[in-house]
């Protein structure tokens, strides 16, 4: 189907962005890199009134190092993302993820704060941000704040963001250990049945430290902190663990069983490969 | 409401000025308001590929962008992209394997693959399946594309 008649707005600065939305209230939505909001619109599960259009506001793109890490502006797209050396430096995690965005056509329009602000509990970047420890900074009517990713996702589809606020950015410390990025999927760039976003400090053949991140499993991003901290005893250990920390929910693809059966198998495969990397 | 907005936009070279509603995506666009019929729409919603076209020189779904936020940005499909031989090389193996059926999703995949060519000249077949993965084709020709693409890769690698 068509989308439904919207007005439509192309304000130039973040204020103006936030007039219009206090202005808007419910029945105003952002648009960024439209890659959800258009076929929601076009499926007409939703309806606003006004749509602010934000790709002419340039103080939210970008990506730039800072002293412990990097930023990353929310409407980078993810495109960019994927080919840019600062975040292949600092935050290797997000270049491994990006392939698995979708497809490049999707990927040349979508957007990283587009895919954080949308929460699907399937998509890769909540959780790399979950597992890299970044700060969330947000404006609204009332100023900015800044909120950790850990607190940031709370469901399908929601997040810490109110509906007059805008994502701004995200400033991530730089990563530590090796990369532990998979995701399994019917088809490549289909949803995720289940995936493993984190990074493993590997020390004589040990994983010191860790930070295991999994979506697609359960109704959003879920940090396997049981399993993160047996991984110094062993992998097995960390895969027993999982039962701890996931409570997986079955979707067209998989069930409960089957997504909690491949968290496993993704833990299992990224780790030896992360060994094999530090060795 | 949707009250119209003027926009100006280059499309195969050629400056475009028109006046659209904030809903008209751009494969309608191209299609009802420019008669360029050979970039197709079916799913509307991301899924299927057929409306790939170029914007500002990255591919991107024509059925989730609006025409009106193209104000000032250079958009190429098929036809000019023929016109230029920019896809001579993937037409040609697409012809000579037989990599057609119905054609509906062909202008698209051509766009896909060459996408896929400018970012890596010598792809495995397992990169071009995984690229031609954001393209759907019904008739199920998956197997004479890939062969295809293969193909035209190592025709590019010629070029001068």
């Amino acid at each position: 189907m068509k989308a439904p008649p919207f007005s439509y707005a192309r304000p130039r600065t973040l204020d103006a962005v936030l007039k219009l939305l206090a202005e808007g209230g419910g029945d105003a939505r952002l648009l960024a890199g439209g890659q959800s909001l258009v076929p929601a619109l076009n499926m007409r599960l939703l309806e606003p009134k006004l749509l602010i259009d934000i790709n002419g506001v340039s103080e939210l793109s970008g990506i730039s190092e800072s002293r412990n890490g990097i930023r990353i502006g929310a409407l980078t797209r993810q495109a960019v993302l994927g080919v840019s050396e600062i975040v292949a430096r600092r935050a290797p995690l997000l270049t491994a993820a990006v392939p698995f965005i979708a497809h490049e056509a999707i990927r040349s329009r979508g957007t990283f704060g587009g895919s954080l602000a949308q929460a699907d509990p399937a998509a890769e970047l909540p959780a790399c941000v979950v597992a890299l420890d970044a700060q969330l900074e947000i404006a609204g009517p009332r100023g900015r704040r800044c909120v950790p990713a850990r607190e940031f996702f709370k469901g399908v589809y929601e997040t810490a963001l109110a509906r007059d606020e805008v994502l701004v950015a995200a400033e991530i410390p730089a990563q530590r250990g090796e990369t532990l990025f998979l995701e399994l999927a019917r088809r490549h760039g289909d949803y995720a049945m289940a995936g493993l976003a984190g990074w493993a400090a590997v020390q004589q053949g040990r994983v010191a430290e860790a930070r295991l991140v999994f979506f697609g499993t359960d109704i959003r991003a879920i940090e396997a902190k049981t399993a993160s901290a047996a991984l110094a005893t062993s992998v097995e250990a960390a895969i027993a663990a999982l039962d701890h920390d996931l409570t997986p929910v079955a979707d067209l693809n998989a069930s409960a069983a089957m997504k909690r059966h491949l968290a496993g198998a993704l833990l299992r495969r990224a780790c030896a490969a992360a060994m094999a990397r530090a060795a | 409401m949707s009250e119209m907005v003027a926009i100006r936009l280059t499309v195969n070279g050629a400056t475009v000025e028109r006046d659209v509603q904030p809903r008209l995506n751009l494969v309608d666009f191209l299609r009802d308001e420019l008669g360029l019929t050979a970039t197709h729409w079916s799913c509307e919603h991301g899924a299927c590929g057929a409306c790939t076209v170029r914007v500002n020189g990255e591919i991107v779904r024509g059925c989730l962008i609006f025409a009106v936020q193209l104000d000032g940005a250079t958009v190429e499909t098929i036809e000019g992209l023929t016109d230029s031989g920019a896809l001579a090389e993937l037409q040609a193996a697409f012809h000579a394997r037989n990599a057609v059926q119905c054609g509906f999703c062909t202008s698209a995949m051509l766009l896909t693959a060459d996408a896929l060519l400018r970012h890596d000249p010598d792809p495995s077949r397992e990169t071009i399946r995984a690229a031609l993965s954001a393209n759907y084709c019904r008739c199920t020709g998956y197997h004479a594309i890939v062969d295809a693409v293969a193909d035209a890769a190592r025709e590019r690698a010629k070029r001068p």
